[in-house]
């Protein structure tokens, strides 16, 4: 088993290796003048000059492309933004958590939603329940996630209006609510720049976590309740899916002969069920569910764009349009790793699932 | 002469199975209640997008205003729901720039459709030869295509189509071939999977010592075999590539206006959603019906084509 994991983190290099050499040609491809794009459209040629001089612009690509691998495969240092003039790093240690926070709440409803969905589905086979239920999870894969973010937003904001469903179409938090840094709260001296505060500074990004771990719970509930429309927005499409594999899992389980012998034997319904077929059939589940977390990262661009909140996915396709390198490149090589950390779990779930793969 | 000899013995895997398989995976697919439901809106989408210029009221593109008293970004009005006859019928109301919504959205059917179809042909011939040579040649030449792909598969695929838009620029067409170069990798690993379970069994051997030449095998022997499989991922790619696009144009990046694409009309008036919500519900909704058709019925002819599938789902 080890050997197994151990090759596949081998195969993951070329791979990672592929994804930083891909994002830095397509960064560069991008037609347009990066100092054009941050000085203004009449910056002068020797502004221009310095600008690119400034930012290692002037150097032989395959120089640039040397000294990129270097910083970032040594020192983890994304660079400086062009536009913001500050550090890419800083950048992501404040809006990875928004995009984790959202992709997390929308996975765990889908899972908490879907699986029992399934499970209900499978059970009662062919019933009232099943029909609506698999209806349900075909319309909810063919939807569009930010128009059901934007029907959800006008029926919650403008038609509960005034009653107490109502929720916040837009932002993380409302607008002057600034929650305390648990560091900040618990006194402890960190100093600015360390990686220990760096750290410190991605961990209490994580609003939730950090309202719950300091207590704050006005703050907890102000977000809770404005996550609450984008995360089930984002999870319609995993939440489908997840239901339609547990549906089918189960019903192939439900035949198999243990799952007989169980009844047979006198085990109560409910927990032949749960006990005995829910859990092996949970196992091709699992693995879909981190299938999933690919879509979840590409929903997040539509479902950060819908509700405004600043997240990695808003963040690279603004960088996009205005062709700041350094930002699109940190943020798609951030992304593209967290798909090859995801998809080397799923496959090392595969194998811990099934020998078979494992001896290949 | 070789060839001559070729043409007379019968393939014996394909010419006395495949009509009957044929024939069997038709009568089947017309038992999958989701394939017969998928077929019917598809037939019903593909009727208006023919006959778009019967069924729409107006012109797509053309501005009413001077034309008819008119509000900007009018409420639906539709007579038998209680509008005032006196009033002109705008069953899905007016947009920013005074066109009919509805003459817009049965436009829109001819975009989606073709976007759905192009994109999905350009991948999968792409994809087919890449992996017909691929996994025909083995060796370095597949080993360094597949690792091509794995790097394209490591990116989420809308991303990279933003990506690809980015550096291609923006514009319907330029979408058109983002989306069906992310596309490329999942047609080239099928085919290229194919190829290998196939290329060893007898019956090419025995073409081969007849004297085949590469390419009639591969396109006579090995494709037919791996087309079933194509057919059902092709259609569901086809949902995946339209929903795809209809993102990238709301995100500014894909059709532009004045196209009456679906995706376009809901991303620019995406701001209006609390003042115009009908501006917004009907392309989306228009969006998820099309895409549905498309998925049930790549659900139903996957059933249709492995009835061991069928029969655990029905069970």
């Amino acid at each position: 088993m080890s050997k197994y994991i151990l090759r596949r983190i081998l195969l993951t290099i070329p791979v990672v290796l592929g994804i930083l050499v891909v994002t830095f040609v397509i960064a560069r491809s991008i037609p347009g003048d990066p100092c054009r794009s941050a000085l203004g459209e009449r910056a002068t040629e020797a502004a221009c000059n310095a600008f690119n001089a400034r930012m290692g612009l002037d150097k032989p690509i395959i120089v640039q492309l040397g000294i990129y691998m270097r910083e970032i495969l040594l020192k983890g240092d994304f660079g400086d933004s062009i536009r913001y003039s500050r550090p890419v790093s800083q950048m992501i240690i404040e809006r990875l958590p928004v995009t984790l926070e959202l992709g997390l709440s929308a996975l765990f409803i889908a899972i908490l939603v879907g699986v029992p969905m399934g499970v209900i589905s499978a059970v009662r086979r062919n019933s009232a329940v099943d029909v609506a239920t698999m209806v349900g999870a075909n319309i909810g894969v063919s939807m569009p996630v930010y128009w059901l973010g934007l029907m959800l937003a006008y029926v919650f904001a403008i038609l509960l209006k005034d009653t107490p469903f109502w929720l916040a179409p837009t932002g993380r938090l409302t607008a002057g609510l600034i929650p305390d840094a648990f560091y900040q709260v618990w006194g402890l001296g960190l100093t600015r720049g360390t990686t220990l505060y760096m750290l410190a500074d991605f961990v209490s990004n994580f609003v939730f976590l950090n309202a719950l771990i300091t207590g704050q719970w006005d703050v907890f509930v102000d977000a809770f309740r404005h996550m609450i429309l984008p995360a089930i927005a984002l999870s319609t499409i995993p939440l489908s899916i997840i239901a339609r594999i547990t549906r089918s899992s189960m019903l192939d389980v439900l035949g198999r002969e243990y799952v007989r012998a169980a009844r047979a034997k006198g085990v109560a319904e409910n927990l032949v069920i749960l006990k005995h077929a829910l859990r092996n059939a949970l196992l091709p589940v699992i693995t879909v569910i981190g299938i999933q977390v690919g879509t979840l990262f590409a929903g997040a661009v539509l479902t950060e764009t819908t509700f405004g909140l600043s997240g990695v996915g808003r963040a690279l396709f603004d960088a996009i349009t205005g062709r700041d390198f350094p930002i699109i490149q940190g943020f798609t090589v951030v992304v593209a790793l967290g798909y090859v950390i995801v998809n080397l779990l799923v496959d090392i779930s595969y194998a811990y699932i099934d020998p078979r793969i494992r001896l290949r | 002469m070789t060839t001559n000899i070729e043409a007379v013995v019968p393939a014996p895997a394909d010419a006395l199975r495949s009509r009957s398989l044929a024939a069997l995976t038709w009568r089947r697919l017309f038992k999958q209640r989701n394939a017969i439901v998928g077929m019917a809106i598809l037939l019903f989408l593909t009727l208006v997008a023919i006959f778009a210029p019967l069924l729409a009221p107006y012109d797509p593109v053309q501005s009413l205003l001077g034309i008819e008293t008119l509000k900007e970004r009018e409420a639906p009005c539709i007579h038998i729901l209680g509008c005032p006859e006196d009033k002109p019928q705008h069953i899905m109301g007016i947009d920013a720039n005074y066109r009919d919504v509805f003459s817009r959205i049965i436009y829109g059917t001819r975009v989606s459709l073709f976007i759905g179809f192009s994109t999905i042909g350009m991948a999968v011939v792409v994809g087919a030869v890449i992996g017909a040579v691929s996994g025909y040649l083995g060796g370095w030449v597949d080993n360094l295509i597949m690792r091509l792909m794995d790097v394209v598969l490591a990116f989420p695929s809308f991303l990279l189509a933003i990506a690809i838009i980015t550096v291609i620029g923006r514009g319907l067409q330029n979408a058109l071939y983002a989306i069906a170069i992310v596309n490329i990798p999942v047609f080239a690993r099928l085919v290229r999977a194919s190829v290998l379970s196939i290329k060893e069994q007898e019956f090419v051997s025995a073409s081969r010592a007849l004297g085949a030449s590469n390419l009639r095998l591969l396109f006579v022997r090995i494709f037919p075999n791996a087309l079933p499989m194509l057919v059902v991922q092709a259609t569901l790619s086809i949902a995946a590539a339209i929903l795809e696009a209809a993102a990238l144009s709301f995100l500014g990046l894909g059709a532009q206006p004045p196209t009456p694409e679906w995706g376009t009309m809901l991303g620019s008036e995406r701001n209006q959603v609390f003042t115009a919500p009908h501006l917004v519900f009907f392309p989306g909704l228009a969006i998820m019906l099309t895409v549905l058709a498309f998925n049930l019925l790549g659900d139903g002819v996957r059933d249709a084509m492995d009835p061991r599938l069928a029969q655990v789902a029905k069970k």
